[in-house]
């Protein structure tokens, strides 16, 4: 959270707060997918997703001028993507979801699934897209709380400070939840993978290090 | 340090994101070394995280952004921030 505005994105925001607010359009332009899959992966809906993305943005031009510089404008757009997922699925989620998401452990003992060697499962291995398709509806399926960090950690990639920052949360109970979040999408995920991904460099070297 | 299976489990993740100390990590790391069902646990919980991070997993809805940047347009000429 400490990171500045980049420079062109500090001239932008300003000259959309001058009257120049067609550069809005420009502003946003980068974080447009950001701004989507996190809603979308909290609120499972295309629809729905789509409309609050929209709303997020409107929100945020509307008020553009209580963007503090010393913040990532990411870090501020997904706050408000966030919030407005939120009151959303509130609105929607009946009351018995809502005791099941505030439980404080409902993944039980959070151990893994353990399978002696998990390349030898072809039987119930899927092709990537089949995989991908498990991994949103396991997704889904998280307990609210661990999804919201899942999603800014592991899809959307933000640091544990700005996950943190975004969702009202501490460093460690950031880390606690992405834990279990993990530990729970291995377990419901791990009797489908079929082969060992290959080592790639660029968007996957965090994994390699 | 000797670890046990259920003790490398609690650390799968801060050991996924490079977290742990040194002397913890080369704990697990030796744990590694013997263990082929905690590697396995732990490969496939990384193949889950780089399969989440593949931009095809979540894609965009078809025309998504020309919808936005319409529906902001007219904001954008009758409000200001």
């Amino acid at each position: 959270m400490n990171t500045a505005a980049a420079p062109n994105e500090s001239a932008l925001i300003s000259g959309v707060l001058s009257g120049d607010h067609e550069l809005f359009h420009q502003l946003i332009r980068p974080y447009e997918r950001l701004v989507y899959v996190t809603i979308f992966a909290i609120l499972r809906n295309q629809t729905e997703a789509e409309d609050a993305a929209q709303e997020s943005m409107i929100n945020a031009f509307r008020n553009l001028k209580t963007f503090r510089g010393d913040a990532k404008f990411s870090t501020w757009l997904v706050t408000i993507a966030m919030n407005e997922a939120r009151k959303r699925l509130r609105k929607s989620k009946s009351a018995a979801e809502d005791s099941l998401d505030d439980s404080e452990d409902p993944a039980g003992d959070l151990t893994p699934a353990v399978l002696t060697d998990w390349r030898e499962v072809p039987l119930q291995a899927l092709e990537r897209k089949e995989l991908g398709e498990k991994l949103r509806q396991a997704v889904a399926a998280l307990p609210e709380k661990y999804r919201e960090v899942f999603v800014l950690r592991d899809i959307e990639e933000l640091n544990q400070e700005e996950t943190a920052a975004a969702l009202g949360l501490n460093v460690p109970v950031v880390k606690v939840r992405l834990h279990r979040a993990r530990i729970m999408l291995q377990k419901q995920l791990a009797p489908y993978l079929k082969t060992q991904a290959p080592r790639r460099g660029g968007f996957f070297r965090r994994w390699f290090r | 340090m000797t670890l046990e299976c259920k003790h490398v489990w609690q650390h799968i993740s801060a050991y996924l994101d490079h977290q742990l100390d040194p002397q913890l990590l080369a704990a697990v790391e030796l744990h590694l070394q013997t263990c082929k069902v905690c590697t396995a646990i732990i490969d496939s919980t990384r193949n889950i995280l780089i399969l989440t991070a593949d931009q095809h997993t979540y894609e965009l809805p078809i025309g998504y952004s020309d919808r936005l940047h319409q529906r902001l347009e007219l904001l954008l000429k009758t409000e200001s921030p």
